[in-house]
């Protein structure tokens, strides 16, 4: 028993994953240039979409790792170079971003100076809406992400070799100084990235809503990539269905948060009435918009909801596996109903293009070559941490 | 006398060993057998190869129930039998009764599955079992990971068993025998002595604290101080009132009594002092869609959206309605006209004013004239012209 992780040996990943990925990033960067020069608007809005997006997954993979940590979670520990894979993508975020900054002018009413002179309102706001402080704010969560992130993996790394047990330790209090940064650098990313898009408009409790999202769109990336991996028997075999289970069961707790989070913003702003709040709202009951509005609440709560409730289905590597891409899509879609709406095209109901598909292919293939990557580098396994034994044991 | 064998138990030292009994128990065949650990061990229902607990379902049609519970008691409550516009809102407002049918579900979701394991799984009012009050069971709450087989079970063989513990290294072996007689201890006169003197003495302090200890010194400091209490006798003034009555002829600070109040058709009124400035007319604009409009409609048509609720509210452009003087809206608005109550408190004397020009407004825009199109025209062009 002293030393079960000896069972693992380490197998590389299979190199059409890899192709596979290259196939999609290549295909999604090129659709996604020549949207870009015939619709740039449209362009943009989408990939801020999908910036948004690997946020979710990069940033809220590092919170799960860091929850994992201050909560001392045995269970997680097996699956947590799963965890640490995906949030590889927070340094590269530095490289997503820059298109970004480049069409502030597309995206971002506020900052056209002209119509700021003529807004009350974003004269106000301008302060803290002004395109400079905007970049200063987005790269120094970038940076806070990174630090975080480059140091947790790396002592976490360390560990497969010198096993020394003081990295948990360091691990432990790294995290829970990440936790306060990542409340107030995500809920600012929200703000910024898109409640702006509408200057006009305030919920404060947008930040929150944007938090229950990324860790359902997280939590559903790991379970999927775990599943698969246990499918083709990459993972440890003591890796059963009762780790699975923590995970079906965290899924289900944040579906229920991001409804409850979800319906506290709807039914405070229904209740006072107020047109300087519902105005969003029924913008997004307009036309077409109806008909993602309904989908949202269908696709990321009572779907989810119903399909994880039961116990078993928590364990059920078919259902997790379904249910996780699912929730990814429920997740895009929330993005999509959050962002979509405020360019000018869609004032009175969606309106199609080819330019929406295209994004989410760049997304997929960008996921599976960063982990791809990182995975094949290391171990899948952390097996130097102190916890391994204890969480291989595991059972419910 | 020996009482009749109800089970045979075994303690043992660790977890694992507890597991690998129950694993080994199970897997002979035994059905009628527990486990008893000091805290609850992980892998356990696997190895006693239990099925998953049916409470999930108890708690899943309570909670249900409570879903519509909830529903039925808003929906009746608030859309059929005592119907009030709140805000303006449906008379069913699904958003505002959802809190309410969350807490109703987990609610009931709750309590039936307490009270659903106390009556189906612990079989009410038997509360009383035959490993109580044995050092069997004192053990396994201090250190010890006990496992039991009832002589119940169809494999049932004393010997076999004990030589089966045995084998799998139990520390110590009992024999677990029923109690003389089953007694219901919830039912002993001890007990529900216990329970009414509780309740008495819960309840006797309740009283005492809010209705006695409140009114002792040190405690009324709060409750008692220098100042008269309102709608209350008077700490001064024998045989008064704490609130007195101003002084004839008072008058508020800022105030301006009105000289027709009560009266229903007052003869002569006051005039309007305010001119209808741009300035004006917005703030009429806007205390009218505050005030009027759920009554009167958006543009005074009489057409909102109390039709049929209330006595419909009249058009304010009947031609008895624009042959009023502005002073006698005025009096309709603070005085009030029959089931049309005064808005004397919610709007100042300016605003009502200002009510009165954009009612005006209103009026005089719905009866256009030929010449009125002609003035409106010339503003246009001088608009465009510059
Ligand atoms: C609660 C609904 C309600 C509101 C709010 C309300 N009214 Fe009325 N109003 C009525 C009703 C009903 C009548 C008819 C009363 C009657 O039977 O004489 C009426 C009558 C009137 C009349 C007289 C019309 C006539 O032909 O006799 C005027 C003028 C008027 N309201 C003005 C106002 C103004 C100005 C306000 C805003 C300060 C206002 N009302 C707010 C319900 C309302």
């Amino acid at each position: 028993m002293q030393h079960s992780e000896m069972n693992y040996v380490k197998k590389a990943l299979p190199s059409n994953l890899r192709s596979i990925g290259l196939l999609l990033l290549i295909a999604g960067i090129i659709l996604g240039l020549v949207a870009y020069f015939i619709d740039q608007p449209r362009a943009m809005f989408n990939y801020l979409i999908s910036y948004m997006f690997l946020i979710s997954i990069g940033v809220g993979s590092l919170f799960l790792i860091s929850l994992e940590y201050v909560a001392n979670a045995d269970w997680s520990v097996p699956l947590r170079r799963v965890i640490e894979h995906l949030a590889a993508i927070i340094p590269l975020l530095f490289i997503l971003v820059l298109p970004l900054f480049f069409s502030i002018h597309d995206l971002f009413h506020w900052s056209h100076p002209e119509a700021v002179s003529e807004d009350k309102i974003l004269q106000g706001k301008a302060p803290y809406l002004n395109a400079t402080f905007f970049i200063i704010r987005s790269i120094a969560a970038i940076v806070i992400w990174s630090l975080f992130y480059f140091f947790i993996s790396r002592n976490s790394l360390k560990q497969d070799e010198t096993k020394d047990q003081k990295l948990t330790k360091t691990n432990i209090k790294l995290s829970a100084a990440f936790i306060p940064f990542f409340a107030v650098t995500i809920t600012v990313s929200a703000i910024d990235w898109m409640m702006s898009l509408e200057p006009h408009w305030f919920s404060t409790i947008f930040g929150v809503y944007f938090f229950a999202g990324t860790v359902v769109a997280s939590l559903a990336a790991v379970t999927l990539f775990v599943v698969k991996l246990k499918e083709k028997e990459y993972l440890h075999p003591k890796v059963t269905n009762d780790h699975l289970f923590s995970l079906g069961a965290l899924m289900f707790a944040f579906v229920n948060f991001w409804a409850y989070i979800a319906f506290s913003q709807y039914l405070l702003i229904w209740y006072a009435d107020l047109p300087e709040e519902t105005f969003w709202f029924l913008h997004r009951w307009e036309g077409s918009w109806t008909v993602f509005s309904i989908a949202l609440i269908v696709m990321h709560f009572i779907v989810p909801y119903a399909v994880l409730l039961a116990q078993p289905a928590k364990m059920d590597m078919k259902k997790l596996k379904f249910i996780s891409i699912w929730l990814l899509a429920a997740h895009l879609l929330d993005l999509f109903w959050l962002v979509m709406p405020n360019m000018s095209v869609h004032a009175h109901g969606y309106v199609f293009s080819w330019i929406d598909l295209v994004f989410p292919v760049f997304i997929v293939g960008f996921v599976i070559l960063v982990f791809y990557y990182r995975a094949n580098k290391t171990n899948l396994l952390p097996s130097g941490d102190p916890k391994l034994n204890r969480a291989l044991d595991f059972h419910i | 006398m020996r009482n009749r064998l109800f089970a045979v138990a075994a303690l043992f030292e660790s977890p694992d060993k507890i597991i690998k009994a129950a694993d080994a128990v199970a897997s002979q065949g035994f059905r009628k057998f527990d486990v008893n650990t000091p805290y609850p061990v992980h892998g356990m229902d696997k190895a006693m190869k239990l099925k998953p607990s049916k409470l999930g379902f108890v708690t899943l049609f309570f909670g249900l129930t409570g879903t519509a519970i909830g529903l039925i008691l808003t929906y009746w409550t608030m859309s059929v039998d005592y119907p009030l516009v709140i805000g303006g809102k449906p008379f069913f407002a699904l958003p505002a009764f959802i809190p309410i049918l969350f807490e109703l579900t987990v609610l009931l979701a709750t309590l039936a599955t307490v009270f659903g394991m106390f009556a189906f799984f612990f079989n009410l009012p038997h509360n009383d079992h035959p490993i109580h009050d044995t050092e069997y069971m004192k053990m396994t709450s201090y250190d010890k990971y006990g496992i039991y087989i009832e002589s119940a079970d169809e494999h049932f063989d004393e010997s076999k068993i004990k030589r089966l513990f045995t084998d799998l290294g139990a520390v110590k072996i009992y024999d677990l025998a029923y109690p003389e007689k089953i007694t219901y201890p919830i039912f002993e006169p001890k007990f529900v002595t216990f329970l009414i003197i509780t309740f008495v003495a819960v309840s006797g302090a309740t009283y005492l604290t809010l209705n006695k200890l409140l009114y002792i010194t040190p405690f009324n400091w709060m409750m008692d101080q220098l100042r008269e209490d309102v709608q209350d006798v008077s700490q001064y003034l024998p045989d008064q009132p704490s609130m007195r009555t101003p002084v004839q002829g008072t008058v508020a600070r800022g105030f301006i009594p009105y000289p027709y109040k009560g009266i229903n058709n007052p003869t002569e009124v006051l005039t309007n002092p305010i001119l209808p400035t741009q300035e004006n007319l917005n703030l009429g604009r806007k205390k009218y869609l505050s005030y009027c409009s759920p009554c009167h409609g958006n543009f005074g048509n009489g057409d909102s959206r109390l039709r049929g609720q209330f006595p419909n509210p009249p058009t304010l452009h009947s031609k008895r309605a624009r042959e009023f003087s502005d002073g006698m809206i005025y009096h309709i608005i603070t005085n009030g006209q029959n089931v049309m109550p005064s808005y004397e408190s919610q709007v100042t004397r300016e605003e009502r004013w200002a009510i009165v020009n954009y009612i005006r407004v209103l009026q005089r825009a719905k009866n256009a004239q030929e010449s009125d199109l002609e003035v409106a025209k010339k503003e246009f062009e001088k608009n465009a012209a510059q």
